[in-house]
């Protein structure tokens, strides 16, 4: 309301002193003038199609796909003939009085929120440790960009590979410590605290490249000056570093969160979910439903598919939310 | 002003969304009609879940000259296994589906049941050569769906050094005692028993039914006293230290892979893996898997079937029916088998592969005696079955569950 009430004056200024300060363009703009937007808005339209046309074809019609897939009753027969009843939410229904779910969203919480916070605390202190230049730092720091630059699929298998119960690394060097063997990828209480160990070596990465060019636009002299002023190390970074670095910390957890909830390769090569469910999450049991199984069941496996999709727009709204207030106090 | 230019932004946004949702939905259906009818020209497609072979191998030569031979072009897709089933149910979806479809053989009743696949009435392919227990996989409500090309099933290997050492014969494993006994002895010996897969997937119990079907269970009742002692035995192997605890994230690869260690004495694994033994490094042998009472107990079988997809055109089916009949009269089946390490689906493949290599017999000693996963009129309820079922046998192995109450739920939840 504010903003529109002076626009019509601004507006009428300039036409008022255009004539007369420059005196060849209004013969122009007079001939310009009653096909100049229309021309100007088809121009716009055709710049703006291919983009429409990806997002509709590539986004908005997967997604309308999607929802379609989770609101009908789809058996194999009916997904060739495409005539599946429409049966409203009762897929939902299904998914959520399945004994799968309880436990699926659960450890698809926990995944996610174990991963996170270690992915950031690791990667906000390797971040901080090479934020100091020193030699070798930044051969240091290639090196711990490797979990990034490894295919999913190589990483996960080396993963499962050293956890392997029997001819594991991880379970030789326990044994040299006396400690007994640890079944940990064929034990229901150690499933999932493997591929979250798993999650966060493959997160870190992100984090600490994020957050290392966070700490680059963080002045120096603000540091100095708390450091004239007599804080400490810790001091410096609680009270200047860190309160600096949140709007950067906001956007690593929230592409963190979007990436960690629908991982499911790392999950899948490692367990297959299992033992016995042990290690599923919303991910991985929607894949299941739809492609793991002889016999698909899309109906299901897309309403699991959209719930996550509705889980990580909450958090995006969340953030968005906080964003502005960020900007408006 | 911000705000109205988002606004109306997004409602025109919105409604090329639409458009383009529209056009390409138009764009979809007007190609299935283009492809349907320039395949109609003389190329008939192939897919098949062999991606091992290229250009050159004896698969695809024989794929070419059996198109020739029916007077047709033949292009050959192939995909991953796991990949094939859905792409089928996509192509069917689309009106494409490809002219001979070769597709694991417990997909076959699912095919069936989307109404993808023809009878074997329509399409004319002769099966009365097949042997009955094969071709029961891809029967279903009295109807025949495709002819198996061949066919694999799990055997034991056994490492001869180990069980030398140990001082097992393994002509003396004829139940499950006696296999209970060797692994002790083995153990007692200071190498490892047996290792085989029981990952919770469908390779989990394709490596469990044998023991499953050999304890006298059946699919349609999880909860028997005879399924309960099936994973019983496996569970106190576990218990025992005769099978390694890494059974449980095992596939059938990597169960292969501790074999090759040299370590074991048994290895539950199908025929697919003896051209690997051969390279292990030291003396194998096979035995078929016993019943808990002795005698060979009924395997899944494994391998793939050739079927041929419904047409809009129907007069496909001819062309269609000369390329099965050539990739399945004898001469080829018995190359086709050899190349894929597989035995033949017919009694007189079977003896002339059993007469050339003796150490087939064993082999095809447990195709005989194999049983299809969804033979018995099972077809698609199979699926769910073997998901609950792999269940109840990890949750077993794994201790969260007694073997008893495992089943008891797999029975309640497979049942609903």
């Amino acid at each position: 309301m504010n903003s529109t009430a002076p626009t019509p004056g601004a507006s009428a200024a300039p036409s008022a002193t255009d004539p007369v300060g420059t005196a060849p363009p209004p013969s122009g703009a007079a001939d310009r003038f009653p096909h100049g937007p229309r021309s100007q808005q088809w121009a716009a339209w055709g710049f703006l199609t291919p983009v429409v046309i990806y997002l509709g074809a590539f986004y908005a019609y997967p997604l309308y796909r999607n929802l379609d897939l989770s609101l009908r009753n789809y058996t194999v027969r009916s997904f060739v003939q495409g005539n599946a009843p429409f049966t409203g939410l009762e897929n939902y229904r299904k998914v959520v009085d399945d004994p799968t779910f309880v436990p699926a969203l659960e450890h698809t919480v926990l995944f996610t929120g174990v991963s996170l916070f270690f992915q950031y605390a690791i990667g906000l202190a390797l971040a901080v440790f090479f934020a100091q230049h020193f030699r070798l730092s930044a051969t240091l720091r290639a090196l711990f960009l490797v979990p990034w630059l490894l295919p999913l699929i190589v990483s996960a298998s080396t993963w499962s590979w050293m956890l392997n119960s029997e001819s594991g690394i991880a379970n030789a060097a326990l044994g040299w410590l006396g400690v007994g063997p640890v079944n940990w990828l064929t034990s229901p209480s150690w499933s999932l605290a493997s591929v979250i160990i798993a999650n966060i070596w493959i997160g870190i990465p992100f984090n600490l490249v994020v957050l290392h060019s966070g700490l680059q636009a963080i002045p120096a002299s603000l540091n100095e000056a708390a450091a004239i002023d007599g804080a400490n190390a810790w001091q410096r970074f609680w009270r200047v570093t860190f309160p600096l670095l949140r709007p950067v910390s906001a956007i690593t957890l929230l592409l963190g969160l979007v990436y960690t909830l629908k991982v499911f390769d790392i999950i899948w090569i490692m367990t297959r979910g299992g033992p016995s469910d042990s290690s599923t999450t919303l991910a991985t049991w929607s894949y299941r439903l739809g492609f793991g199984n002889l016999l698909p069941e899309f109906g299901p496996g897309a309403a699991v598919g959209n719930l996550l999709v509705v889980i990580a727009l909450v958090f995006g709204l969340v953030y968005i939310r906080a964003q502005r207030q960020q900007d408006n106090p | 002003m911000n705000t109205s230019v988002r606004r109306r932004f997004v409602v025109a946004s919105l409604a090329a969304v639409v458009v383009a949702a529209t056009a390409t939905a138009c764009g979809s259906s007007s190609s299935d009609g283009s492809s349907g009818s320039t395949a109609a020209g003389g190329t008939y497609t192939v897919w098949d879940p062999y991606p091992q072979f290229d250009g050159t191998s004896d698969w695809v030569k024989l794929l070419g000259s059996c198109g020739s031979q029916a007077g047709v072009k033949v292009k050959r897709t192939s995909f991953d296994t796991t990949d094939l089933t859905n792409k089928t149910l996509l192509a069917a979806q689309q009106g494409n589906s490809p002219d001979v479809l070769i597709v694991d053989n417990p997909v076959v009743s699912t095919l069936a049941d989307a109404g993808v696949l023809t009878t074997t009435d329509d399409s004319r392919i002769d099966t009365s050569q097949v042997e009955p227990n094969l071709l029961a996989a891809g029967q279903s409500g009295g109807k025949t769906y495709g002819t198996p090309i061949g066919a694999n099933t799990l055997a034991l290997y056994y490492n001869k050094e180990v069980l030398k050492a140990a001082g097992v014969d393994p002509a003396s494993v004829k139940d499950w005692a006696s296999l209970n006994a060797a692994l002790a002895k083995v153990k007692a010996a200071g190498k490892k028993g047996i290792t085989f897969s029981a990952i919770g997937t469908e390779e989990g119990s394709f490596q469990f039914l044998p023991w499953f079907w050999g304890s006298g269970a059946q699919l349609t009742d999880l909860a028997s006293d005879q399924a309960v002692a099936a994973v019983t035995l496996w569970k106190d192997w576990l218990k025992e230290g005769y099978a390694p605890n890494s059974v449980i994230s095992n596939t059938q690869t990597t169960s292969w892979q501790e074999f090759a260690t040299g370590q074991y004495a048994f290895a539950e694994n199908g025929t697919w893996q003896l051209a690997n033994a051969k390279k292990a490094g030291f003396g194998y042998g096979t035995i078929a898997i016993p019943t808990s009472t002795g005698g060979t107990a009924p395997a899944p079988t494994g391998g793939e079937f050739v079927t041929v997809p419904v047409q809009k055109d129907t007069g496909r089916y001819t062309a269609s029916d000369k390329i099965v009949s050539c990739l399945t009269d004898a001469k080829n089946l018995l190359a086709t088998d050899t190349t894929l390490s597989y035995v033949g689906p017919t009694g007189q493949v079977q003896n002339q592969q059993a007469a050339a290599t003796p150490e087939l017999k064993v082999w095809v000693q447990a195709v005989q005696a194999a049983k299809g996963r969804t033979s018995d009129d099972l077809g698609t309820k199979y699926p769910k079955i073997s998901e609950h079922l792999w269940g109840a046998v990890q949750a077993a192995l794994t201790g969260s569950k007694s073997p008893k109450d495992a089943l008891s739920a797999a029975q309640s939840s497979a049942s609903q």
